[in-house]
């Protein structure tokens, strides 16, 4: 292998090191007065990573196996990059507020540090790889969800998430090391042949659950969502819902299809109990919400329980419909994200109630957002009824009937609190609705991206066969 | 470029159409112009179809052209269309222009109404022609969801409440169809191959019973929460009373056919063997139905609520019809799909032209109304004419169709069913007529009625051009009858082949 060559492999990794690296370098250059440079250099300079990124490298491996990288791989980080990308151009607003003067830099720098930790961890080979690179993406998560330092509810939850974190990465390393007892390996080439299940391997398989379910927030390990996402400041709520999430569902999918492949049955049992439980959960938690923040958390929840239906299908069309739906996710949850975010920057507003009659003053908005709940409850003909219609065909193609009867049941309740909320844009009178105002000009783009996306992923089948010809060639 | 595809393409682009003209005026006469090209091409078809038919084509389906979609899953877009999809394409494209008319006046939101209401009726069109189980699904939930806003928006009553509970019952419906449909479609290729969504590769398909069992039921139910199957009507009265005028006639009119057309097309016509085994337990159901919602509608005293629950009764006597199982009832149970479409609709838009003058529905506040407005009066008596099956009217055709072939089944649970369900025809009379007798006829109870006028001529036009369909199938029944019969065929020869 040619140093060119490894290089290549690591484009994602090695071009966003150098972008976070010269953020860091450029904010100390720039004097104070004209700090504000830094959000569109950033979003700019990160513009240019995504697109450099998208090189078409084949497969191959570095560092002795440790490193993985293939189309698929790159496909999911291309995918990850792309939510970072919307997510900074939406951020330019609440950036420029006076309290963030000092630490706009930072907000760039340390949201691409995790994203290197993401790549490496969706890239691991081995057991080890991996944990550091969950580390990676997980630490500076709660600098960021502290932001708003002054903020109690920010920095609460900056606590609470750094807490739960370790422990939640404690467990997972507990289960690692059950699994390396009872295979002898850390490296999943090695631990596929030998797993059985037996009670220690089924035992560190559910610590490692236990662990992952954490960073996907499955019921029961969800508690700090809520709570963190309404904490945190919305972008990095919009962050932790999409970004982190979805590199965790990258990363626990195929480990499971590929380290515990021998053991299917015991993890499709377990992944049963969990998918119920979490649709379920969430969904009713989301009827209750006011606050969008909180509101969106829950909807999260319930959504991490239809992905789990895709992983049921196992095989080259269970990954192909996860990765299609959260593609599909990015575009859907960062609209919605956006417009709260926008409201919230121009008037305060961040509670349901607050935004009757929002159609009245800003129809714009309102449109996007009916948009992107109805991608998220899955109705045609926008792409979240694409998404969801295959996760359930995935969860079909094993025969899972009554776990998709539940969880369609699951989606009428959804149904019901995402049209709460277009009730109050679109039907509810209020005397003194958010007044007409106009987002930035980024917000602005980052939204209409979202909406093609909403538009028209779900009917451009090229996408989905683009993915399931990449998941043929692994699975 | 499929001549068929145009029924989605029209609307899509009046809808494009109206995004960009502003004010009542624009955007009413971008629909009007979009909905009557649909209308001419809907007329188009028919003869086309009779045409194609007359020299002797003994296809299935005509104008059938197909599209793969995602190969992966072999999701095509397959569109293709017998003598069933076409006349309850013409019933749609009629209602739909009528109901235009009736939306002449609406100058709350106006855009957004006919986005959504033009939307709504894509979604149908786009079902009707769907050989596709996927797009089939596609439309028909894309029919139901544009209801919320236009219920929400634009309803008079308790709308937020009739909006929420109409959206979530037939969501919900639509997500027991989901099962069925992929229960279907994992079960296509018992033989290895690929899985299809196919109706016609479908129909080649024998399922196994088991599996029947447990998706014929999801299926039923599913499209049946839209035909107002007992129990699960209720969202019904509440819906078609909150909404406005032309959605209460597109729905009552025509989106609940979508729910007795796949009852018919993809449960009854895919599964016969559990179809022929449960039907028991649905024709109980669709009993209830029939005589409770004409009971219902004897006890209420609104205009709306009445149409709503007579409703119930005569779509459930469409369900109950194609339960029987034999070429004349299904028979009966399309010719009535397209009689009551008609009526309906010609109830609802005349019941919005009433309301808009009296802004009042309750009949016992209004009276001796045929005086002042004798067009809408006498047209209000001849639609209830037609609804408790006078002869010379559509109802009465596809009524008598329906019991014959009931009638047809020699044993006592059919009878008596049967028996109860023609009961109903008496109890239709009480109620049509008893309205007419109060609001209509008698003295004028409300000085203020006397300045009211008689229909424009918008509503006119609206009005006669559904009387029309309602009398020429009336007075021709032939001629629909042999365009539907021509198509039971291949529906009858699967039922054979699997039950005896």
């Amino acid at each position: 292998m040619t140093g060119f060559q490894t290089v290549l492999l690591l484009r994602h990794e090695l071009l966003l090191i150098l972008a976070a690296v010269g953020i860091i370098i450029f904010d100390l250059l720039l004097p104070p007065e004209k700090k504000t440079r830094i959000i569109h250099s950033s979003t700019i300079l990160f513009g240019a990573v995504f697109l450099l990124s998208l090189i078409p490298v084949e497969s191959g491996e570095l560092f002795g196996g440790s490193f993985q990288e293939n189309r698929l791989t790159g496909f999911m980080k291309d995918i990850l990059n792309l939510a970072v990308f919307i997510i900074f151009l939406q951020s330019g607003g609440y950036l420029r507020k006076k309290e963030n003067a000092h630490k706009m830099g930072e907000y760039f720098a340390l949201i691409i540090f995790t994203l290197t930790g993401m790549d490496f961890m969706i890239s691991s080979g081995d057991f080890l790889t991996f944990f550091i690179g969950l580390e990676t993406a997980s630490i500076p998560v709660a600098g960021l969800v502290a932001y708003d330092q002054f903020k109690s509810r920010s920095a609460e939850a900056g606590v609470k998430l750094i807490l739960l974190s370790a422990l939640s990465s404690g467990v997972l390393l507990f289960g690692i090391s059950m699994i390396y007892g009872a295979t002898g390996s850390i490296y999943f080439t090695d631990i596929a042949p030998g797993i059985s299940a037996s009670p220690l391997v089924i035992l560190g398989f559910i610590f490692f659950v236990s662990g992952m379910g954490f960073k996907i927030s499955l019921v029961p390990f969800h508690l700090w969502t809520a709570d963190v996402y309404e904490g945190a400041p919305v972008n990095v709520t919009a962050y932790l819902s999409v970004v982190s999430k979805g590199a965790a569902v990258f990363i626990f999918a195929i480990i499971l299809f590929t380290v515990f492949k021998n053991i299917i049955q015991v993890w499709e049992n377990v992944l049963y109990a969990l998918a119920v439980l979490t649709m379920t959960i969430g969904n009713l938690f989301a009827i209750r919400q006011d606050n969008i923040k909180r509101f969106l958390a829950f909807s999260s929840i319930a959504q991490a329980g239809f992905i789990l239906l895709g992983i049921m299908g196992t095989g080259s069309l269970g990954m192909t419909t996860i990765v299609y739906f959260l593609l599909i996710y990015v575009f859907t949850n960062l609209a919605a994200f956006g417009v709260a975010a926008a409201i919230y920057e121009a008037s305060g507003v961040e509670t349901i109630s607050g935004y009757k009659g929002l159609y009245a003053t800003n129809p714009r908005l309102s449109l996007v957002m009916m948009l992107a709940l109805f991608s998220l409850a899955g109705i045609p003909p926008v792409a979240g009824f694409f998404g969801k219609f295959f996760l359930f065909t995935s969860a079909g193609s094993q025969g899972y009937f009554i776990l998709i009867l539940i969880a369609v049941a699951n989606a009428t309740v959804s149904l019901y609190y995402y049209l709460l909320v277009v009730k109050a844009m679109f039907i509810d009178k209020n005397d003194q609705p958010v007044s007409h105002f106009k987002s930035p000009l980024t917000m602005r783009i980052s939204l209409l991206i979202c909406s093609l996306g909403i538009f028209f992923v779900g009917f451009a089948s090229g996408i989905f066969e683009y993915i399931m010809s990449l998941s043929g060639m692994l699975f | 470029m499929n001549i068929l595809s145009l029924f989605v393409l029209v609307p899509v682009l009046t809808v494009v159409g109206i995004m960009f003209t502003g004010g009542l005026k624009g955007t009413r006469i971008v629909a009007v112009v979009g909905m009557g090209i649909q209308l001419l091409l809907a007329a188009w078809l028919v003869f086309y179809y009779l045409a194609v038919k007359g020299s002797g084509d003994l296809n299935e389906m005509i104008l059938v052209s197909d599209y793969t979609w995602f190969p992966s899953l072999n999701i095509r877009y397959t569109v293709g269309v017998d003598g069933i999809s076409v006349s309850l394409i013409a019933l749609t494209a009629v209602v739909i222009f009528a109901g235009v008319f009736a939306s002449w006046g609406m100058d709350y939101l106006p855009r957004e109404f006919f986005i959504t209401l033009i939307l709504l009726a894509t979604g149908v069109f786009g079902f009707f022609i769907s050989l596709d189980l996927f797009t089939l699904f596609l439309f028909y939930e894309l029919a139901v969801i544009p209801m919320y806003l236009l219920i929400g928006i634009w309803g008079s009553g308790p709308k937020e409440m009739a909006a929420m509970k109409l959206t979530l019952m037939l969501m919900g419906g639509s997500a027991l169809l989901l099962v069925g449909l992929l229960g279907l479609y994992f079960y296509s290729a018992p033989d290895g191959g690929a899985f299809t969504f196919n109706i016609l590769e479908l129909a080649k398909v024998h399922m196994p019973s088991g599996a029947q069992r447990f998706f014929f039921p999801l299926t039923f139910v599913g499209f049946g929460v839209l035909g107002a199957l007992f129990p699960f009507h209720t969202w019904s009265p509440d819906g078609h009373a909150s909404a406005p005028t032309a959605v209460s006639m597109l729905h009552a009119g025509v989106l609940m056919k979508l729910g007795a057309y796949g009852c018919f097309r993809v449960a009854i016509f895919l599964m016969p063997e559990a179809a022929s085994e449960m039907a028991w337990i649905f024709i109980i159901l669709t009993s209830i139905s029939v005589v409770y919602g004409a009971f219902g509608a004897i006890m209420q005293k609104d205009l709306k609520y009445i149409n709503a629950y007579s409703s119930v009764s005569h779509v459930g006597l469409i369900l109950f019809a194609l339960l029987m199982m034999n070429k004349t009832a299904v028979n009966g149970a399309i010719l009535q799909m397209i009689s009551h479409g008609l009526m309906t609709a010609l109830f609802f838009a005349l019941i919005g032209m009433i309301y808009g003058r009296t802004h009042t529905r309750n009949i016992y506040e209004m009276g001796g109304l045929m005086k002042v407005m004798p067009f809408l009066g006498v047209m209000y008596l001849l639609g209830g004419l037609a609804s408790l099956g006078l002869p010379g009217f559509s109802g009465f055709v596809a009524e008598m169709t329906i019991f014959f072939g009931a009638f047809q089944h020699l044993d006592l649970f059919h009878r008596a069913a049967t028996i109860l369900v023609v009961s109903s025809i008496v109890v239709t009379a009480v109620y049509v007529l008893r309205a007419v007798g109060i609001f209509m006829l008698g003295q004028i109870k409300n000085k203020e009625h006397l300045k009211l006028q008689d229909a424009k001529w918008h509503e006119k036009l609206s009005t006669i051009t559904l009387m029309i369909g309602i009398i020429g199938i009336g007075v021709f029944p032939l001629w629909l009858s042999d365009t539907i019969l021509g198509s039971l065929q291949p529906f009858m020869d699967r039922l054979s082949a699997y039950l005896h």
